[in-house]
């Protein structure tokens, strides 16, 4: 049952990708950018997830959470660099 | 390949989780992509993502805990940090938003003065 949800779970989550990949395309402003790239990153790192089950590794949780902690710095790098012009004052 | 030894009940309940953490995750993208002001796109990503990854995490907690011995407390370390992150990004990118001072759909309450 496992073996043929993963699939179907990795495709849906493929599919966020490309949306997200869409609005970091098009987006109007540098905030949308920056937002679809963050939710770019909390994708990838279910993605790294679900292939970790499917290889049965259960060693791939140190990528994930190197992943998160590199989007949550730049995200708020860069936000922080549109609020003052400045990252570290 | 994985190696499917585990009992039925336990398959059912991480298939659900992974289900419905996959299905929440679209949702939020599809909010990201869809809806037409970047204070409305904020609420997408930063609430359906985070829940989607977190049951997708929690799924996998259940699934190691039962492959490997003990509890495998890695995910446990992402999901909580996924939990106590986003707020923060998310408040960071709406102050950008704002600092920026971003067209809003007509009829937006207490839109700040130019």
């Amino acid at each position: 049952m496992i073996a043929v949800v993963i699939p179907i779970a990795m495709a849906l989550f493929a599919i966020a990708a490309l949306l997200n990949l869409y609005r970091l395309a098009i987006g109007p402003d540098l905030v949308d950018r920056i937002l679809a790239l963050d939710t770019l990153m909390i994708n990838s790192i279910a993605l790294i997830v679900l292939s970790d089950i499917w290889m049965g590794l259960g060693m791939l949780f140190e990528l994930a959470l190197l992943i998160a902690l590199m989007g949550f710095v730049s995200t708020v790098a860069m936000s922080k660099y549109l609020l003052r012009g400045d990252v570290i004052e | 390949m994985i190696r499917i030894d585990m009992p039925w009940t336990l398959q059912l309940v991480v298939v659900a989780f992974l289900l419905f953490g996959a299905l929440v995750a679209l949702i939020g993208s599809w909010g990201l992509a869809k809806l037409p002001d970047i204070y409305m796109r904020l609420h997408g990503p930063t609430k359906a993502s985070t829940l989607g990854v977190g049951c997708t995490l929690i799924g996998s907690l259940l699934f190691f805990s039962h492959q490997q011995d003990g509890i495998s407390v890695q995910e446990a370390l992402v999901t909580i940090f996924l939990f106590a992150t986003a707020p923060v990004s998310a408040h960071m990118m709406g102050k950008a938003a704002l600092r920026r001072r971003l067209k809003s759909v007509p009829g937006t309450r207490n839109v700040p003065e130019k």
